[in-house]
């Protein structure tokens, strides 16, 4: 930081070890429980330490494909939440941000009417108002689509609420400038405010692109096709097993390797939080 | 609600940047939303074969029911909870990886990371580490004398919710306020630096109110979260239960629309909740928006 | 470039070829709820049977578990999209029923496509859930269980019990679980799935001969009141929470239970009682004991008792909406299914009981349950005496409401905050409304 202060910085050590022992735990947990046989984990008896059976669950998930289930290819159903979560995240960033930005920059009739509708899509989750949306994608012929998969999610006001925080807090300098220097709206808007969103866009690229990733019960619905299946569905299949106990190896094993793609992102995501760039010239 | 003093002039602009948002949002959102808003005034079979009007009697019959009501008082002790449990903890891990240089990302990852668990899953594995019998959480708590059963007792199911539920919200504030705290002028740190402030004091006069619009933000949609989105977690763990302490309001929406296939009653239910929620961001934004410094 | 045409040509004349082919095939879809290993043997089956011959196919999709599926049924009957063949948990039988327009009854479907069918050939207490009240086939049992009970015979001997011999009475389950808890063999005596619900109170009342609601159970129509609230069923729900202070019962959680299998595995509780279906996953993840098999306990002062016990699982239902050829189809494959050989080959991989007569005597001709002792402990149990009106299963409405609220109850009776009979009055009370509600909504 500003000063040289080591004890503080031993403390913020601490804390953040702490911090992710408590938060990564579960997920410790996950990868212990796939490095052992599905009836350690029941029970109970599972150490603290991953067991020897390891590599060949995962040799097995990614190679041979997973026999007991009827899944299709662990890789299709990968790509199938890829594309998912891709279109979502870029989906929803895009119409959310020229949203925000006209809500916020501009003055017009129904302007806080219309920052309402779209705020209130936050309040009704789409468990409850699944069967009257899945009446509207089977209308409009989008079931066992990607188009159906997506555009039904894409509705939500996290990151135009998101967006509208942050360009709240840029300075009128900024746009005063523009405008003197004969800018128009969408000039200001591509060279000036994009770039200064980047850190935004970066965390909710992230957040959206898992939300997109571990949705179940919608994709369960709009598709009736194995070949749109993603992994989530996967995964719960392995463990829907009525009566039976699921194997809990495999299960894990298969959420470990579902979670890579997001953690890629987040590592690729974290070369736009790059300090010291938004500030300056404020 | 706020708003910038300057703005663009340009008329027909603004309708066709919001047109996209707002065609996605009235087909699939707000049309469904209408209908299920409707539902709730009629009694009506799960196929749909036979409908009746029946006026209000669904929201009579709730707002008559002991149940709802112990519902709602547990719904708001949970949401506060939440809320105030993951934000506090991701706020302090936020501010700590933003102390540091060089291992932030590595720390950033590590904490982010468990966001991308699978809701379906994460019960099973909170399962496994609390539960009575065979949980590993379990048995560390016993060796400490605390009585763990969460099947029978309803405070301590209600703390097991409340951190299953927390935890997930812990790794998407933090990015947020990360995000956040990348956009506080390091300018204005050094100015207060040398003027003798300490860390402590740097954070509360500076960072903290600089850092307002984001815990706004984020307190909207923790709260929105917390009675919304987490039925999920109290499906997989307790199931509403014991004896309803866990039965928040969004759980008995899920578990009278979805496993009962009450479709009239569950609709109301929604729509109960749904202007509770309006009613309390209404609040935050008439009182706390006040306070945030854009 | 003169290729194309030729190329288009091609591809336009092998599509019509192969359309022209596939068309005199006919494909149905099965919607079912089978994941894990359940849902591969079910897959092999459906593979089986259309290698077997040319002119049906069926593809099996798997849509999540019960609830989602029924969820997913409904929006796609509302938006006209649902599939031929459903597989419907045992406590939606009352809304698929209720929902005329939606089901084609089987019965009905084998005579309409003149599929041979002999509905004596099923066993009548595995099929007599899901019969109307003259008895004619509505749906068709797939994975049928009921509930037994499982035992540590480890544990029986070093309490001193005799590990081949588990208790028939409950006064003998409360005999033996003192001497396991004095003699430390095990921390707990038994556990239960469904404690409030399937083995709690629905087995529980078919087992003792006592009635569940008026109108046979509700399949007389859907003006029926329920009456499970009985004094032996009180009683039970007693003890249970007088065994629950005692360490002898140990509640396992709402619902299925999800503690209670674990808690045989681990060897903290010497008993559970869950579906028989279990048996392979507690073969599979006990270890360092012997599993010992019996029957269901019961209260040896009740008359009646005991009687028979009732099914859980689920049926395939067949739904409306679809042309003549989709129908033979179901037909076709639903005969298939109740055949001996793959009824006897689906009950010996997975624990679910056979349907039929014969595939039960297939597999004793196989030397299934010699080799596989307790394997027919199910079977035994629910064919013990021919069902009466109070255990042939039960019919009401929204019956998962009812149950959530059953768990409820139960969890107040163990918390210590209300009697059995007060529990189970609230219980009727509750659920008496949630059987107007449907009477409404369906007539």
């Amino acid at each position: 930081m500003v000063e040289n202060r080591p004890f503080l910085d031993f403390l913020t050590h601490v804390v953040l070890i702490l911090g992710v022992a408590v938060v990564a735990f579960p997920v410790y947990i996950a990868f212990v429980a796939s490095t052992h046989p599905s009836s350690t984990f029941l029970r109970g008896a599972a150490p603290l330490l991953p067991g020897n059976a390891g590599w060949e669950v995962y040799r097995n998930m990614l190679f041979e494909g997973v026999s007991t289930s009827g899944t299709p290819p662990l890789a299709r159903m990968m790509w199938n939440s890829l594309v998912m979560a891709v279109i979502i995240t870029v989906g929803k960033i895009v119409i959310s941000i020229i949203s925000a930005y006209a809500i916020v920059y501009f003055r017009f009739p129904f302007r806080a009417l219309a920052f309402w509708m779209i705020f209130v899509t936050l309040m009704l989750p789409v468990e409850v108002r699944i069967i009257p949306t899945f009446q509207i994608a089977a209308n409009l012929s989008l079931l066992n689509s990607y188009a159906g998969l997506t555009l039904p999610l894409i509705a939500s006001a996290t990151a135009t609420f998101l967006f509208r925080q942050f360009f709240l807090t840029i300075p009128e300098e900024l746009m005063e400038a523009a405008r003197v220097d004969g800018a128009g709206a969408m000039k200001f808007f591509k060279d000036i405010l994009l770039p200064l969103s980047r850190t935004n866009i970066a965390a909710l690229s992230v957040i959206l692109f898992i939300y997109g990733w571990v949705q179940y019960l919608w994709p369960l619905l709009v598709t009736t096709d194995p070949q749109y299946y993603t992994i989530v569905m996967g995964i719960k299949r392995l463990t829907a097993v009525a009566d039976a106990e699921p194997q809990w190896n495999l299960v894990m094993a298969t959420v470990i390797l579902a979670m890579l793609p997001p953690v890629l992102v987040v590592i690729f995501m974290q070369r736009l939080f790059v300090k010291g760039l938004v500030e300056t010239e404020k | 609600m706020q708003t910038k003093r300057a703005v663009f002039p340009n008329r027909g602009l603004p309708y066709a940047l919001l047109a996209p948002q707002l065609i996605v949002t009235i087909v699939f959102f707000l049309w469904p939303a209408f209908q299920a808003a409707m539902f709730s005034f009629e009694r009506t079979d799960p196929f749909g074969f036979r409908t009746t009007f029946v006026w209000f009697q669904n929201y009579e019959r709730l707002l008559s029911d002991p149940g709802y009501l112990n519902s709602a008082s547990q719904t708001a002790i949970f949401a506060t909870s939440v809320t105030l449990l993951s934000m506090s903890v991701a706020l302090l891990l936020a501010v700590s990886v933003n102390r540091l240089l060089r291992s932030s990302r590595i720390y950033t990852t590590l904490l982010v990371w468990p966001y991308a668990v699978a809701p379906v899953v994460a019960g099973v594995l909170w399962w496994f580490m609390f539960n009575p019998t065979v949980g590993i959480l379990a048995y560390m708590l016993e060796f400490f004398g605390v009585r763990w059963n969460y099947r029978s007792n309803g405070d301590q199911a209600m703390i097991m919710v409340v951190l299953a539920a927390s935890w997930k919200q812990i790794s998407y504030n933090f990015l947020f306020f990360v995000a956040g705290l990348q956009s506080v002028p390091r300018s204005l740190i050094e100015a207060a630096a040398i003027d003798g402030a300490g860390p402590f004091k740097r954070f509360w006069t500076i960072t903290f109110p600089l850092l307002s619009p984001t815990t706004f933000f984020l307190m909207i949609i923790n709260i929105n979260y917390a009675m919304f989105d987490t039925f999920g977690i109290i499906d997989a763990v307790t199931s509403g239960g014991p004896n309803q302490a866990t039965n928040i309001l969004v759980y008995k929406v899920y578990a009278d629309g979805v496993l009962g296939l009450n479709i009239g009653s569950s609709s109301a239910q929604s729509v109960l909740l749904m202007v509770i929620v309006m009613f309390l961001t209404f609040i935050q934004f008439r009182f706390v928006e006040r306070r945030v410094n854009y | 470039m003169v290729r194309l045409p030729i190329v288009t040509g091609l591809a336009a004349l092998t599509a019509i070829l192969s359309t022209s082919v596939s068309h005199a095939q006919t494909e149905i879809d099965w919607w079912h709820s089978m994941g894990g290993e359940l849902g591969t043997k079910l897959e092999a089956i459906v593979a089986g049977f259309n290698t077997s011959q040319t002119e049906y196919a069926v593809t099996p999709v798997y849509r999540g578990e019960y609830e989602e599926s029924m969820v997913g049924t409904i929006a796609a009957f509302r938006a006209n999209e649902q599939p031929v063949l459903v597989q419907v948990y045992e406590v939606g039988t009352g809304t698929m029923m209720a929902a005329q327009g939606a089901v084609y009854p089987v019965y009905e479907l084998m005579a309409d496509t003149g599929q041979e069918f002999d509905p004596q050939a099923f066993l009548p207490a595995v099929v007599g859930y899901y019969t109307d009240t003259e008895g004619n086939m509505l749906s068709m049992p797939f994975n049928s269980s009921t509930p037994i009970l499982y035992y540590n015979k480890a544990a029986f001997e070093e309490a001193g019990l005799d590990p081949e011999t588990p208790p028939k009475t409950w006064a003998e389950v409360e005999e033996f679980s003192n001497k396991i808890l004095e003699s430390g063999a095990a921390e707990c005596g038994f556990s239960m799935g469904y404690a409030a619900s399937w083995i709690g109170i629905e087995n529980f009342s078919a087992w003792h001969n006592q009635p569940l609601g008026t109108l046979e159970n509700g399949f007389g129509g859907l003006g029926t009141e329920l009456t499970f609230n009985g004094e032996v069923q009180a009683r039970f729900w007693d003890d249970l929470k007088r065994w629950s202070d005692a360490g002898i019962f140990r509640y396992a959680g709402p619902a299925g239970g999800p503690d209670s299998n674990p808690s045989f595995y681990s060897g903290t509780c010497a008993m559970v009682m869950n579906s028989s279906a279990s048996r392979a996953g507690i073969l599979a993840n006990v270890e360092g004991f012997d599993v010992g098999f019996g029957m269901l306990p019961y209260y040896d002062d009740v008359e009646g008792a005991p009687q028979n016990s009732i099914i859980g699982g689920a049926t395939i239902w067949v739904l409306q909406g679809h042309s003549d050829e989709e129908y033979e189809a179901a037909a076709a494959f639903l005969d298939y299914l109740s055949s001996p050989e793959v009824q006897a080959d689906w009950h010996q991989s997975t624990g679910y009981l056979p349907i039929t007569d014969a595939a039960y005597e297939l597999s004793q001709e196989q030397d299934y349950y010699e080799q596989n002792p307790g394997a027919d402990t199910s079977i035994k149990q629910i064919t013990l005496n021919p069902p009466t009106e109070n255990s042939k299963g039960l019919r009401f409405g929204n019956f998962p409401q009812i149950r959530l609220i059953l768990d409820e109850q139960l969890e107040a009776v163990l918390a210590g905050d209300k009697t059995g009979q007060e529990a189970l009055d609230t219980a009727v009370q509750q659920g008496n409304q949630i059987l107007r509600d449907f009477e409404a909504s369906n007539s």
